[in-house]
């Protein structure tokens, strides 16, 4: 990890050094699926962000190494006096593609568009009650309670023309259950570094420089935005030439690539971790042959199946190094995170066994394992091996395989007994992974916590830090939950992944951790 | 005549309903939409909403029942996926696909009746014995794997020809050409050649098989005894009497060519109906599958319609029952 720090400190260095001086040019990229929409608050998905990054601008962003940085917005505070206000300084002299002045108005109009029944993002602003303009650059955002960590959730949130929306009827966002569709799901008006110039779904999307952008000239010129379905022809579309940058690599072909002459692997941690939930509670497993008892609600079981779990293993034999084994379920970037809670127990076998036999398990029990096959980086592939990892205490699993499509579904209606599923952190806080995996499963929260883990006490702690105004008040319960979390093995983390593009010599693209990678960070030699 | 076509349209009709009804009954185990279509954060609430307003709670007889109706009116819905009206998305690849189809039958019909009439008219050549192997191989071999050896012999190592998509196109009304450009038409050679090989091998064995059949009757023994030169035997008298099952199965392959390119289609990342339909699959995109679908049929139905109506006018038993008014 740190190598691949220190490298994308010196890209961006090195971007910022070159990026006056670089010649026009034409960046051909590809990837595995497009972007579902250009209409910029229907969905929160990676893709969909990604292209729109391009096109539009959020107040906010992260730069390559999780930090915040001022976009849109040139600064943000709360507001003198009331820790229920959020204070934001906007840009001055941006204009959108189509000319109109950029304006505290436009910023309340998205924010209320982001905020309305059909937009996807707007869990992320559940807490803002309002956003008033106090001048032509200046934005407040009246939450509902003290809000420390909002800021976080305006980085992929993107500000459109409420002039330009007004004239083509953009107040409400596209509902996939009406039949009508949306003027923005295939027209842009927004103020980032590239205009939309053609646009053929699941086909091709080409952007051009936006000349008039306030930021400094990016090297790209022109980007060519392709995709790519199956991973065999994107990677040969990179080796004979007819892209530049492929960005989802299949770990199998990294080794390769790196040693093709003409070809190179940028790789960074993703802000994603992988992991494996169980079932809590006293009602025996579905899937099991013990029928009078859970199992996995004894933490000694809980414990011996850690112990099993061997991460290095995985890391080296299925991720072929491209992984960074992990003892929290909480990406690194991510406040919150901290080296002693990343620690994880060698593989003990023998300490396993007797923890087993301690719990009353000596014979082990049998339990279906349900992975997806199709949603991370070699799913199936892990769950694979840590089935036969639990076989040498006794546990004798039976691996269930499906699409996420299925799979999805299977455990959110709390179907399974055992899972593995990613986690990714958009707002780059705890409270997030808290909120959907660790808080008691309700209407509102505990979403994804599908083991149905419960603890009155840790949700009450859990819920404050949503009201907290003080920051080390804050940091501190966060710090508190996350040794609970740890302590009962809510979940059972393996890994973050690991993210890897693929280019040829003379560009260079740093990773993204959101896997959202911005085309305007790219240097030619 | 009219009877007959009228009542083979309605069997079309019934032959429609019982695709879409069977492919509705199959999508309850592609998986739910919502997996995809809502964010990691959003709620079980924002879940049970979802589910009301797209009526995925409903059982799915229902589900096929409101599409029905929705696509007598030719409604198809919006795409879950890209959002956008899911008659306008077929529409729009649809010449792709054909294109792509087209190519490849005239490749396969052009080569294979060659090779045929080759293979049946040199019987003990060692060059019949490579090819008749050569095309057990072609038969033998997955689409996909050709697809890919192609992929890697003439765009990786070569550099001859592009690897993936359609080049560039021309908007001719609302057909979108890839065929009036050079860069379209070298994106055409592999995944046409990639579509054509199970048919090139299937209408070459066809033809040889038929060749020899005729090349074995009477009236060619007399052509021959009367001193008829060997070109106009092959060609004047022997082919033309092969080629009507040729011309049948070409026709009736098209329809499955244009219906099942999907492979060929992902390969080599072609954008037409095929690998819409395999990226809606994987969004459980319903609206898309479902259309799709009942597009295959009708393919089918249509070319079938055609084939039986071309079968009565040849036929004059078929039109006598037609007639006596069963």
């Amino acid at each position: 990890m740190h190598t691949s720090l220190t490298r994308i400190a010196a890209a961006l260095v090195a971007s910022t050094m070159l990026a006056g001086v670089a010649n026009a040019e034409t960046i051909r990229w590809a990837r595995s699926s497009d972007a579902l929409t250009l209409d910029p608050h229907s969905q929160n998905q990676g893709n969909t962000h990604t292209l729109a990054h391009h096109i539009y601008e959020t107040l906010l962003e992260r730069d390559n190494d999780g930090n915040l940085q001022p976009r849109l917005a040139t600064e943000w505070a709360l507001k003198e006096g009331d820790d229920t206000v959020w204070v934001f300084k906007l840009r001055e002299g941006v204009k959108f593609h189509n000319g109109n002045d950029f304006t505290a108005e436009d910023v309340v109009y998205s924010i209320e568009r982001a905020k309305s029944e059909f937009s996807n993002m707007r869990q992320l602003h559940a807490e803002v009650e309002s956003v008033t303009a106090v001048d032509d650059y200046t934005v407040e955002f009246q939450m509902e309670g003290p809000s420390l960590i909002y800021p976080n959730n305006l980085t992929n949130t993107f500000i459109m023309d409420k002039t330009w929306s007004d004239e083509n009827d953009l107040a409400t966002v596209q509902d996939f259950a009406s039949g009508a569709t949306n003027h923005a799901v295939l027209n842009t008006n927004g103020t980032g570094p590239y205009t939309l110039e053609s646009r053929e779904v699941d086909v091709r999307t080409v952007l051009a420089l936006n000349e008039g952008w306030w930021g400094e000239t990016p090297a790209v010129t022109e980007i060519h935005y392709l995709t790519i379905a199956d991973a065999q022809t994107r990677i040969s579309a990179l080796l004979s030439g007819e892209v530049d940058i492929v960005q989802d690599v299949p770990p199998q072909d990294i080794q390769r690539l790196s040693n093709t002459e003409g070809f190179k692997i940028e790789t960074g941690p993703e802000n994603r971790f992988i992991h494996f939930g169980y079932k809590f509670g006293d009602e025996p497993l579905a899937s099991s042959n013990i029928t009078d008892s859970n199992p996995f609600n004894n933490p000694l079981v809980r414990e011996a199946m850690e112990l099993v779990l061997d991460r290095d293993a995985i890391q080296q034999v299925v991720m072929r190094g491209q992984s960074i084994p992990t003892g929290i379920p909480n990406p690194p970037f991510v406040a919150g995170w901290t080296e002693e809670l990343d620690a994880y127990p060698a593989p003990d076998v023998e300490r396993a066994r007797e923890l087993m036999a301690e719990a009353g398990y000596p014979d082990g029990f049998s339990v279906t394992l349900d992975t997806p096959n199709n949603r991370y980086i070699n799913d199936e592939a892990i769950s694979t091996a840590y089935v036969g990892m639990l076989g040498q205490i006794g546990i004798n699993v039976t691996l269930a395989s499906r699409p996420v499509a299925e799979h999805s579904p299977l455990i959110l209606a709390n179907q399974s007994d055992f899972y593995l599923l990613g986690w990714g952190v958009p707002t780059f806080d705890s409270a997030y992974v808290f909120n959907d995996l660790v808080h008691t499963k309700t209407d509102e929260l505990g979403t994804y916590n599908v083991g149905l883990y419960s603890n009155p006490e840790l949700d009450e702690k859990i819920v404050s830090l949503n009201v907290e105004s003080d920051q080390a008040t804050r940091d501190a319960t966060v710090a508190e939950i996350w040794e609970v979390v740890k302590a009962d093995r809510v979940l059972l983390p393996v890994h973050n992944q690991v993210l890897a593009y693929a280019m040829r010599e003379g560009v260079t693209l740093p990773v993204q951790p959101e896997n959202q990678p911005h085309m305007t960070s790219v240097t030619f030699d | 005549m009219l009877a007959f076509i009228a009542r083979r349209l309605l069997q079309s009709v019934i032959v429609m309903l019982v695709v879409a009804f069977i492919a509705f009954l199959v999508f309850r185990y592609v998986g739910d939409p919502l997996a995809n279509l809502l964010s990691q954060d959003a709620t079980m609430a924002d879940y049970e909403q979802a589910r009301e307003r797209l009526g995925l709670n409903q059982p799915f007889y229902i589900q096929f029942f409101n599409f029905v109706i929705n696509a007598l009116q030719g409604q198809f819905g919006v795409s879950y996926r890209l959002q956008q009206p899911v008659s306008q998305l077929i529409l729009e690849r649809l010449p792709a696909t054909i294109e792509l189809a087209v190519a490849s039958s005239i490749i396969a019909l052009v080569f294979g009746v060659m090779l045929g009439i080759y293979t049946a008219l040199r019987q003990r050549a060692f060059s019949t014995g490579v090819i008749m192997t050569l095309s057990l191989i072609g038969v033998s071999l997955p689409t996909f794997l050709i697809g890919i050896g192609l992929i890697y012999v003439f765009a990786v190592e070569l550099k001859w020809l592009p690897s993936f998509g359609r080049g560039d196109v021309v908007q001719i009304g609302w057909w979108r050409t890839g065929l009036l450009t050079q860069s379209g038409l070298r994106s055409l050679i592999l995944p046409a050649i990639t579509l054509s090989l199970f048919q090139l091998t299937l209408i070459m064995r066809l033809v040889r098989a038929e060749m020899l059949e005729v090349m074995r009757t009477d009236y060619i023994r007399f052509a021959k005894a009367r001193g008829l030169s060997k070109r106009a035997i092959n060609f004047g008298h022997a082919l033309k009497n092969t080629m009507v099952p040729v011309i049948t199965i070409t026709g009736l392959q098209l329809g499955s060519v244009i219906a099942f390119a999907i492979i060929t289609e992902t390969v080599f990342q072609w954008p037409g109906v095929g690998s819409l339909f395999v990226n809606s699959v994987a969004a459980v995109d319903v609206p898309v599958m479902a259309a799709y679908l009942v597009f295959v049929a009708l393919v089918f139905v249509i070319i079938n319609l055609v084939v039986d109506i071309l079968y009565f006018i040849v036929d004059p038993r078929l039109r006598d029952g037609a007639r006596s008014g069963r």
